[in-house]
């Protein structure tokens, strides 16, 4: 072999050792940065070698320039995985937050409950075509009970204790009145619920002077108790759950004919009975009844042609059986202990 | 509605348990309260021996007993030692007692305790201690009157309970019956529904078929037949008395019978237990008649004292001019002219259908004993009772509607127990006034309506049956019912079609009991209860699937608390009702609309006295209360409805509000951030992005200082309104600031408040409505250029207006597309009085990229107007 091939040659694997040496000390990116400079850079060993092989003898440049070469795409090689672990051992290692500090967290505001109840129902019924309608708080006699068969010496007003703001003028006492106030507006057809603020004279552990009702009302040809009873019992389906079984009681209110009470099984205790439902196994929740005819003629609805049915119910009463809460009087406290938990 | 078992087994049989009884009666429509044993109050009695006897040592009336109580679980005797004061107590008597823990009648606890030295360990008892039938005292039956503790058969079992022992079994029943099922405010309405259960439905046992026995004006051999009671031969009636009735309208019928001789005094056993087991406290045998068969049968009745009934006339009249009465429970009433009154001779006897009058109640010397058993009209009866403030069982019965048909047979009833128990004798004959006689309800019936109204496919027999099992009665219509029967069109479900055959038509006559039922719907409410709900297929109505999207207002509504939200308000729902103190703690001027307050004639307290005209107070009495419960950071909501009164007797104008209130931090306590409160920017911004959520333009959303008069319950300086200007004119939509320390104090708060109160109803003329259409641009292609200017100002000029008045600049100027505020600064270097402002003005073309150079004038010009007109300068 040539001397000179042989000098070259052995500068290379020097190089190389050295390199290969060195690059055991590093570190750091820091002195990894100066290594790669030191050999690879503008001025660096290796690049200067590079350089100076147009120097060299013709017929040494060929296999000079293919080691050092070679050795650069080495080096890189070696530099650039070299880097990747440190940067990966510096994330890991400098970059420390503690994560199980709390986040900055955003306030987030709670819908009342008797809302949220509210709009589950409104909801459910919108998707089996009933409208929304609303009506004034304040009211008529004339609304709240003439229209509806429950004239000024009738027995059946004793069933609501009255807020009156004068004599011919009340507090609702339940969202019925929505029932004549839409059907004198609007023929036939008529799907709507109407949920409300009511009021009624009445404070105690179980009742508070102002709460909330539903009131349905569908009017159309061939409308039947049977339908009632299907349409209740897809309400309270979906609001509860498909397994609870619904009881309809015969009862009394002047507006519908025949009229219901509907019970539910318990959904505290799925009937077996409890402190809820008094052990009986059923809970009274909704009041229904086909739409009396005195109603339609007060309306002027052709009773013969069109039947209907109606039916109301407490949102307080369905929300405690739905959220588990013990106190009516709960909902109307506002307190935030209370009101955070919805 | 009270009952007992053994009293409703007077008129049928009862084949069912009384679980079953109450099961069956809610379904049918009489829903059950409660069912109890009636004995329940004697299970700490049981069957005792008094084994040994010996004196008291420091009282001769007592007498010390060892009293064997049966045996305990390793079968020796328990005995005790019990003090008896009973003269008959001896040894070997068999006799009640009530161990320690019984409660016996009349609130009697049975305890340990010293009787003048002697412990006893419970009490042998009488039978009027246990509230039983004397017959079952074993010296009662004998001698016909009993002389202490009850002697008891000695070979009943020591140690069994009592009412075991002596097969006392009774359930007591409460119903809560709905008002139009006046036929079972009686106990004979709830047997012929327990009847009607079984199949075929029993027949009744009515206690008018034995009393046949009237023979009105005769004069003949008088006696009420199977009775053997005694009667008057030779007086009738009519040589006493005689009924007139002025308004038969308030009045159709008015009956009356009397008796002579009567022994006024107690009641015998069971006529008093019959009363106390459904709650009514015995007064003297007339007046206890009078209450059993108003039990038994829902017709009220009055005795009156016959001497004192003057001139032996009762008039039944409208009292005409407003009077003075003393009703029989010694209170005094002043009487409206309407009411109907029964008078003597001369004065007023009783409020008709209400209550008698103390002039002429059955006292123990009474004699001559006077029955009403009347119809009143149900409308007048309770507008007496509801003008007099009277409510009796009367009242309640003729409110509803009594039986029209019964009122002689239920009198008759009533006399012959009179005679019965007071040893009296029936005067001959019975007055029988009855100026409007009761026509039977009849009812023509199309079953295939009434099959369609309920959803099933019942038979004409099947609907028969079961309306005839509690008393209508059925009949088949042979020729066409519109010309054989005079009917208005409210008796039929539909139209005599031309399809009916007349083989689905039926004529329904309702009972006379019954009058509730007046239509054919009410008919198929008797079909169907009796049908039973729950024997009816359920369906689904047929409808088209159309609806109608819900109204602007109830989705922009929803949108708003959904909004609060998520700037972490929560929602609270106050009463409607407010103290009519609220406007004076809110400051409010006198001549602000919010004082035209409607009053509740009848709050429930006064507190709730009136309809709130603001949010603000329940918002505020939100804080107090949770800021008690050391809740001191608060961010709150209402959406509701304030009530501003119009004229008397019209309805007040209702007005949807939405208020919030913020106190305490801004944010939660954190590591990452000093505490700080939230303040009136805070809020402000809330109200910002409320109105832009909602899709209000924020450059024409104005703020303004807040007036006093207007918003008084802010901290002067620190109150806005909030305005909205668009193509139809400036409105005035809300109003936020800092509450005032006399507020706060008014609603006993500490720390600082901010509220926020926005107007719905205005909000809702300038919100776009949510189905309107939009358009969207596009999106720019040139770069925007952004220069910033700091300017300094006297520190009272309003940022606001220079604000605006650059944002005003647009219309001339297209390529100012936004202005911000970046920062505010006080205080030195700048001198007393200054403050420095910096703005960020971002221009963009929408045809160019804009220069430095193309910009530079402008924003000089920008600058220097600003700069004139506030008379600012630069930094």
């Amino acid at each position: 072999m040539d001397t000179r091939e042989e000098t070259q040659h052995s500068n290379l694997q020097e190089i190389e050792r050295d390199i290969l040496i060195e690059i055991e000390e590093i570190k750091s990116l820091d002195s990894l940065e100066r290594l790669t400079t030191k050999y690879l850079g503008r001025k660096g060993i290796l690049t200067a070698f590079l350089r100076n092989i147009p120097k060299l003898p013709v017929e040494d440049r060929p296999s000079a320039g293919k080691n050092a070469n070679l050795l650069k795409v080495k080096l890189e090689g070696l530099f650039s995985q070299l880097k990747a672990q440190l940067e990966s051992a510096a994330e890991n290692n400098n970059d420390f937050i503690d994560v199980t500090l709390p986040g900055r967290v955003s306030v987030r505001g709670t819908l009342h409950p008797v809302t949220k109840i509210s709009r589950e129902i409104t909801a459910i019924f919108s998707r089996i075509g009933f409208e929304i309608a609303e009506g004034p708080e304040v009211e008529t006699d004339y609304y709240n009970f003439e229209a509806l068969n429950i004239s000024k010496y009738h027995p059946a007003r004793d069933m609501q204790d009255t807020f009156y703001v004068s004599e011919n003028i009340v507090l609702r006492t339940h969202t019925s009145p929505t029932q004549p106030r839409v059907m004198e507006k609007v023929k036939p057809p008529v799907r709507i619920i109407a949920p409300g603020k009511v009021y009624r004279c009445d404070s105690d552990v179980t009742h508070t002077p102002m709460f909330h009702q539903v009131e349905g009302l569908m009017v159309d040809c061939n409308v039947s108790f049977g339908d009632l009873k299907g349409t209740l019992s897809t309400f309270i389906h979906q609001l509860f759950d498909e397994d609870i079984s619904l009881r309809f009681r015969p009862s009394f209110f002047p507006f519908t004919e025949p009229s219901a009470e509907v019970d539910i099984e318990c959904v505290m205790c799925r009937g077996k009975g409890c402190r809820v439902c008094s052990g009986t196994g059923w809970l009274e929740v909704l009041g229904a009844g086909m739409v009396h005819p005195a109603v339609f003629e007060n309306v002027g609805y052709d009773t013969e042609k069109y039947t209907g049915f109606a039916f109301g119910m407490g949102i307080e009463r369905l929300a405690m059986l739905k959220y588990g809460i013990d106190d009516l009087r709960k909902f109307f406290e506002n307190d935030m202990r209370f009101l955070r938990q919805f | 509605m009270k009952f007992t078992l053994s009293w409703l087994k007077e008129y049928t049989s009862v084949e069912y348990t009384p679980s079953e009884i109450a099961d069956k009666l809610t379904m049918a429509g009489l829903e059950v309260d409660s069912f109890e044993n009636r004995f329940a109050y004697l299970d700490k009695v049981v069957i005792s021996r008094v084994e040994h006897v010996s004196k008291h040592p420091s009282a001769d009336n007592l007498t010390c007993c060892k009293v064997n109580i049966g045996n305990d679980e390793d079968g020796n005797n328990i005995i005790l030692n019990i003090v008896c004061g009973a003269p008959n107590v001896r040894e070997g008597l068999v006799v009640p007692c009530a161990l320690i823990g019984a409660t016996l009648p009349g609130d009697i606890e049975i305890k340990k305790s010293k009787l003048r030295g002697e412990i006893s360990e419970g009490m042998l008892c009488s039978f009027s201690e246990l509230r039983l039938n004397p017959e079952l005292d074993r010296t009662f039956a004998m001698a016909g009157k009993t002389c202490g503790i009850m002697e008891l058969d000695s070979n009943l079992i020591i140690g069994t309970p009592i009412a075991k022992a002596l097969n006392l079994d009774d359930y007591l029943f409460e119903v809560d019956l709905t008002p139009n099922r006046a036929d079972c405010l009686s106990v004979i309405g709830i047997a012929r529904e327990v009847a009607a259960f079984s199949e075929p439905a029993k027949k009744l046992n009515l206690p008018f078929d034995d009393i046949d026995c009237e023979k009105e004006e005769s004069g003949s051999s008088h006696d009420f037949s199977t009775c053997h009671t005694p009667s008057t031969d030779s007086l009738s009636i009519n040589n006493f008395a005689k009924v007139k009735i002025f308004d038969p309208d308030l009045c159709p019928r008015y009956t009356a019978g009397m008796l002579i001789d009567v022994t006024v005094g107690p009641s015998p056993f069971w006529l008093q237990d019959r009363l106390l087991s459904v709650g009514l406290t015995p007064i003297n045998n007339i007046v206890d008649i009078t209450n059993f068969v108003m039990m038994e049968t829902g017709q009220p009745l009055h005795a009156f004292d016959y001497e004192n009934i003057a001139k032996g006339t009762i008039e039944v009249k409208r009292a005409g001019s407003s009077i003075e009465f003393k009703t029989l429970d010694s209170k005094a009433h002043t009487l409206d002219p309407d009411m109907l009154m029964i008078c003597d001779g001369d004065r007023p006897v009783g409020i008709a259908g209400v209550m008698g009058g103390e002039n002429s109640e059955i006292l123990n010397t009474t004699t001559k004993v006077f029955v009403e058993s009347a119809c009143f009209n149900a409308v007048s009866i309770r507008r007496t009772a509801k003008q007099s403030g009277i409510n009796t069982d009367a009242s309640h019965r003729f409110e509803r509607g009594v039986d029209p048909a019964a009122t002689k047979d239920i009198l008759k009833r009533a006399i012959y127990l009179m005679a019965k128990v007071s040893g009296g004798k029936i005067v001959n004959g019975i007055i029988d006034e009855n100026p409007i006689k009761h026509k039977p309800t009849e009812i023509v019936v199309n079953t295939d309506s009434l099959n369609s109204r309920l959803g099933t496919t019942l038979s004409y027999e099947e609907i028969k049956k079961n309306i005839e099992s509690v008393g209508f009665k059925v009949t088949q219509i042979i020729s066409n019912p519109i010309e054989s029967l005079e009917l208005n069109k409210a008796s039929r479900i539909l139209p005599n079609n031309t399809n009916d055959t007349l083989n689905n038509m039926m004529l329904v006559t309702v009972p006379s009991f019954r009058v509730d039922v007046t239509r054919a719907e009410d008919i198929s409410e008797e079909v169907a209860r009796l049908w039973g709900y729950n024997n009816i297929q359920t369906s689904f109505p047929k409808v088209l699937s159309k609806g109608k999207a819900p109204s602007t207002r109830i989705i922009i509504r929803d949108q708003i608390k959904d909004i609060m939200n998520g700037f972490g308000f929560s929602e609270v729902v106050n009463y409607s009702f407010t103290s009519a103190s609220a406007c004076d703690h809110l400051s409010l001027d006198a001549s602000d609309e919010r004082r035209l307050v409607e009053d509740i004639l009848n709050p429930i307290s006064e507190e709730l006295s009136v309809l709130r005209t603001s949010l603000i107070p329940g918002l505020l009495e939100n804080m107090r209360r949770n800021n008690s419960q050391q809740i001191d950071s608060l961010r709150l909501f209402e959406v509701g409805k304030v009530f501003i009164a119009t004229r008397k007797g019209w309805q007040p104008i209702e007005n949807e509000m939405i208020a919030g209130l913020w106190t305490g931090l801004r944010e939660p306590i954190s590591w990452s951030a000093k505490p700080a409160d939230g303040d009136f920017f805070d809020t402000k911004g809330v109200v910002q992005g409320l109105c832009s959520s909602l899709g209000l333009d924020s450059d024409k959303t104005i703020f303004e200082k807040a007036d006093q008069l207007l918003c008084p319950y802010y901290q002067k300086g620190q109150g806005a309104i909030v305005k909205y200007s668009n193509k139809s004119g400036t409105k005035l939509i809300g109003s936020l600031g800092k509450i005032n320390n006399q507020v706060l104090r008014n609603f006993g708060l500490k720390q600082d408040a901010f509220i926020f109160e926005m107007d719905m109803e205005t909000l809702l003329t300038v919100i776009d409505a949510p189905n309107s259409m939009g358009k969207a641009l596009p999106l720019p292609k040139f770069p925007s250029l952004s220069r910033d200017m700091t300017l300094i100002l006297d520190s009272n000029i309003e940022v606001g207006a220079i604000l605006s008045d650059i944002f005003a600049l647009k219309e001339n100027l297209p390529i100012l597309e936004d202005i911000f505020m970046f920062d505010l600064y006080e205080g030195k270097p700048l001198a007393e009085g200054k403050k420095s402002i910096s703005m960020r003005i971002v221009y963009r073309s929408w045809e160019t990229t804009l220069t430095e150079k193309m910009i530079s004038g402008i924003h000089a010009d920008i600058s220097k107007r600003i700069m004139e007109k506030y008379g600012a300068d630069l930094p």
